[in-house]
This record gives C-alpha cells, structure tokens and sequence, in this order.
C-alpha cells in the first residue's frame, strides 16, 4: 500500500520560486524500504556496473529482438551498451527502469526510449515523434533534430534536444526538463501539467496552450501564445537555474538568458486548485 | 493512417521505380489495402502517356463488383474509337493487366480537358494518369506486390511519389488509391496522408466550377483543388500554400509535376513527415525508415515545421 505524503511544507524549490504548484491527493509512487531488500528494486531492473562495456549491432535485428538482447546484456551486468546502425527503427531503447549508460550511434525512429525510469541515454543521430515519452528519471541526449512529441508525458527527467524539434513538444508532461537548442513547432507545450521546457530558438503557433501548470522559457521568437498561456517576470532565481540547467546540458554555454521569455499558464481555463469538490466532479 | 514517400534526383536520372518500392515497402505497416506509384520517367516528351483502367482488381479484399473480362475488351475497344475520333493516335500499347492498359499517343492538343472527358465518359474507364513523363500505376497489395505485378524495379527517371494506403474514407479499391492525377493538367499528381473535414463543402463548390471527380476518397478534393487554382492561374507553390487554410483537416501531402517536386503540411502539424535534403538528393517519408531504404548511411533528417510548404526542382 503506497503512503499518502501531505505537502505542506514549501520545498527549497518552492521557497525560490521556482514553482508554485502543492502536491495533493493520492499518488500512485511506490516507496521502498531500504531494509526490506526484497522490496527495495523494480521487477525486471539489474544491478549494471558502468565499467562494464559492450557493442551490439542491430543491422538486422528487429526492434524487439533487439530490446530483448539489451535486457539481456543488462541482465548480466553490462552498464554501458553501445548500438550499432539503429537505421530509424522504432521503438528501441523502451522499458529500462534501472541505471544504464546507453549509446546510440545513428537515428531512431518513432517512440525510441520510451517508458524508461533511470537510464542516461546519448543518441548520435535524430529521433521520430514520441522520443522518451513517459520518462521517469534520466537523461536522454539527442545531437541531431527530433519530430513531434518530443517528450510527451515525461514524469521527470531531463531530455536534451541540441537541434530542433517538430509539434507538440512537452505535450502533457506532468515533470521533468525539456531543453531544445534550437527551435521548435507549434503547440510546444500543450496541456502540461508541470514540469518546464527551455527553447533557445524560435517556437512556432499556439505556445503553451490550455497548459494547467509548468513553466516554459523560450530564447527567440514566438509565433503566437496558446489558449491561457500568458508571460510571467524573470526572476533572478530562473536565470540562475537556467544557467546551471544549460551547463549541465552542456548546451548553449554563452547565451544570455537574461533576455528569455518566461510563459506560464493564466489559469483562466481549469484550474483543479480552486475549484470546489463537486465542480472537481463537473470537471473530470 | 497510410505512408507517403517520394524522393527527387537533381540533376540526374536514376532508378526511381526501384527506390520508390523499397521506401514504400518500408511503410507497409502503416497500411497494405493498395499501393501507387507516380512516376516521372525519362522519355522522347514527344507523345503523352495515357494510363488508364477499363475496369477494377476484384482480387481477395477488394470492394468492387466482379465483370467478365470481355466487359473490359469491350470497354477497350470503345476507348480505342474515341482516341481516333479526338484526332490522336496510338502510337504503342501495352495491357499489363485486364484492366490496366497503357498507351502512348500521337496527340498535338495542348488541352488534355476535352481528351479527357471524352475517354471517361465511357462507363467503366478511368484516366490514371497523363502526360509526357508521369506514369500512375496503383493496384491492391503492398508496394513489392504491385512493383512486381507491374515491372517498376527498372523504370529509370528523375523523381517519384508513392502511397501505401489503409482505406479508411473510402473502399478497397483502384480508384480510391493514391495517388491522384491533377486532371486535366499533363503529368501532375498528388499523395496524401491524413483526412480532410471539409470534403463535401469543397467538392460541391468545385464541380459547380466543372472539375471532375472519380472517387469519394477524400484525398482526390487535394489534387482537383491545386488543378483548379493552377487553372486559375496560380502557380504550384501558391496553390499549395493556399490549401493551408482552404483544406481542413489534417494533412501531409506530396504533389509532383514534370520538373518539380513538393510537400506540404497542415498547420496542427498532425501528420508525419520526415525529410532530407542535399544538392543531388531530395527523400522524404511518413516515417525515417523510408528514407534509410534508399540511404542507409547516417544522414541528417529533420521535420517540417507546421503550414511549411516546400517545392524542389529536378
């Protein structure tokens, strides 16, 4: 049985002001005894050492057979794992709930490294639609460009886009970091629920629409702000964030984030925090 | 949901039968109810090409009524009679199938408008395609199976576009297949991935401005609109960019002409495309996998952005 943690305290985040949104209600976190050892890890995770290292090509491997021999490789203990001619294949790298360093020399396709809790994964190529969708915890590196979705309902995470990306960026993401080195499509944003997204380029229509929480920064253009979507004041802690965020990305190393453009949500359309019980009911 | 793909050499002719299958092949999965080719081959550009169908596959998963082969000779031979009566004539023919034959023709017309409508007002025939390179070729089955039924692998050429469709709109059928010849303009053609909302409205609008129509697949209204801006006057790129706000919907597209090749993509960017560009080489797709068929090694892809409209130049 999960426990059900009150948040009443403000956290040092919250204290900065780096976010105002207060966890409630039930959650869905399973937290582990470190005593129960039996208990303590996911099923289907390893224990890898990084040291560890091996190549596996999947030329003419299909996309499952190729998941499988990961898990397989993982299994017994290989940490760092480099994949050979990924060739746009699609749904590669998917379901790693453990502490992994993955490479990737050459482009996936749709829906690669998706549902993944913990891994670092560097990608030497591009990404289809749907990159990291879901991610828990991790890092995720793309060097080249990455389609639409990018980064849909990641929980948490960082996801590092050093090229630019297709529609929808961040769409539902309820944690996490997005950071896009170059420019990105339209709808960056949509629907998020918390979490933020940094664009050093242009984005295009509709940012941030009927977004409930969360908070985007953008470097160039907008081509046109979203449903509820409306500017908020650069706070010398943002700045100060978003210089350690870009450090650590090893992305953007003398832009001047004092000039980004800072997008929350108004909180005109549904806001769940002020609504009453039943209006909660209305709404769902 | 259907897979597009379409590549155009500049500067160069190549083997673009061939490419096109394995970039459409690639796609299968997002769709094997029929496939189609459009073509652009090297040829004299003396006499046009017709490709046309007197009939319909009524193999495993069509939707179209059975008719006894001699239907179709009779139907041939009507067409035959027709084409001498508009002042043309049949330099070579070829009967590929029962119902899919393809013709050159000795025709001085530049206005293929009277041409066309004369031949299909044949009950049972349909123009695939015309003009002085574009060859349509679309039948029931994946993109290997309609490759091999017709003898594409060899078709050499500068550039090409494809559809692997899932039939969604409309029936199993030839004359719902992409792609779409811009009737009654020579060597235009269309692919479309995506479903347009405001069908009906459109269709109705531009018959009363007399283009024709021949299927219910909702993909036709794309090639027919860019036919009736281009009558009007407009280029290609500036009716493509139209059909931004005068389709709705959502929609990826291809449309390819005798010297050009170009995409378009609705403003939700709703619909996939993934596209790569250098100096000799145009290819883009529903999905990377596409590409990879023709340039396995590491390349560098990107997405068109949202209401991005692009025409290359062979």
């Amino acid at each position: 049985m999960a426990n059900i943690k009150s948040v009443t305290k403000k956290t040092k985040a919250q204290a900065m002001g780096m976010h105002s949104e207060v966890l409630t209600g039930r959650t869905q976190q399973k937290f582990f005894n470190p005593d129960e050892a039996e208990n303590f890890y996911y099923f289907g995770t390893y224990d890898v050492d990084f040291n560890k290292r091996t190549d596996l090509d999947v030329k003419d491997m299909s996309a499952a057979d190729a998941n499988k021999e990961i898990d397989n490789l993982m299994s017994q203990g290989y940490g760092t794992i480099v994949i050979k001619n990924p060739q746009g294949k699609h749904s590669l790298g998917v379901g790693i709930l453990n502490k992994l360093n993955l490479i990737f020399e050459g482009s996936l396709g749709y829906f690669g490294i998706g549902s993944c809790d913990g891994p670092t994964v560097r990608i030497n190529g591009r990404v289809g639609w749907s990159c990291a969708e879901n991610l828990m915890a991790g890092k995720v590196v793309i060097e080249k460009n990455a389609g639409s979705c990018f980064g849909a309902a990641i929980r948490g995470g960082d996801l590092i886009c050093k090229g630019s990306v297709g529609a929808r960026t961040g769409i539902d993401m309820k944690g996490g970091t997005i950071i896009i080195g170059g420019d990105a499509g339209a709808f960056t944003g949509f629907m998020m629920q918390r979490g933020r997204i940094i664009i050093l380029g242009d984005v295009g229509i509709n940012l941030g629409d009927s977004m409930y929480d969360g908070t985007i920064f953008v470097g160039g253009e907008i081509g046109s702000y979203g449903s509820d979507a409306i500017d908020s004041e650069l706070t010398k802690s943002d700045q100060d964030w978003l210089k350690r965020k870009l450090r650590v990305a090893e992305i953007g190393e003398n832009f001047d984030v004092s000039k980004m453009k800072k997008i929350v949500a108004g909180k005109k359309l549904w806001n769940y925090d002020n609504l009453e019980p039943t209006e909660k009911k209305g709404a769902i | 949901m259907c897979g597009i793909a379409g590549l155009i050499h500049r500067g160069k002719s190549s083997n673009v039968g061939s490419e096109l299958q394995g970039m459409l092949q690639a796609l299968k999965h997002r769709g094997e109810d029929s496939t189609g080719y459009a073509l652009y081959g090297e040829t004299d550009g003396k006499n046009f090409i017709m490709r046309f169908k007197v009939g319909e596959n009524v193999g495993e998963g069509s939707s179209s009524i059975v008719e006894d082969v001699s239907v179709y000779d009779e139907r041939k031979k009507i067409v035959d009679q027709t084409i001498v009566e508009l002042g043309a004539k049949i330099v070579k023919e070829e009967r590929t199938l029962p119902y899919s034959l393809r013709y050159e023709i000795d025709y001085n017309k530049k206005d293929l408008l009277e041409f066309s409508q004369q031949i299909e007002n044949i009950p049972g025939v349909e123009i695939l395609s015309m003009g002085k390179s574009l060859e349509v070729i679309k039948d029931l089955g994946n993109a290997k199976a309609v490759c091999e039924r017709y003898s594409l692998d060899k078709l050499i050429g500068t550039h090409a576009i494809g559809h692997a469709r899932m039939a969604t709109e409309s029936g199993v059928d030839i004359k719902s297949a992409h792609p779409f010849w811009g009737y009654p303009f020579s060597d235009v053609s269309v692919v479309h991935n995506g479903q347009l909302t405001n069908y009906w409205n459109n269709r109705r609008a531009l018959e009363n401005k007399g283009m024709r129509f021949m299927s219910e697949c909702d993909s036709e209204l794309i090639a027919v609109y860019l036919a009736e801006k281009m009558r009007a006057g407009a280029s290609l790129e500036e009716g493509m960019k139209e059909s931004l706000s005068g389709l709705d919907g959502v929609f990826t597209y291809f449309v390819a002409t005798k010297d050009s090749l170009g995409m378009a993509k609705d403003t939700m960017a709703a619909k996939p495309l993934v596209l790569y560009e250098s100096d000799e080489l145009v290819a883009m797709g529903s999905e990377e996998i596409a590409i990879r068929s023709v340039l396995p090694q590491e390349i560098d892809t990107y997405d068109p952005f949202d209401g991005e409209v692009k025409v290359w130049q062979i």
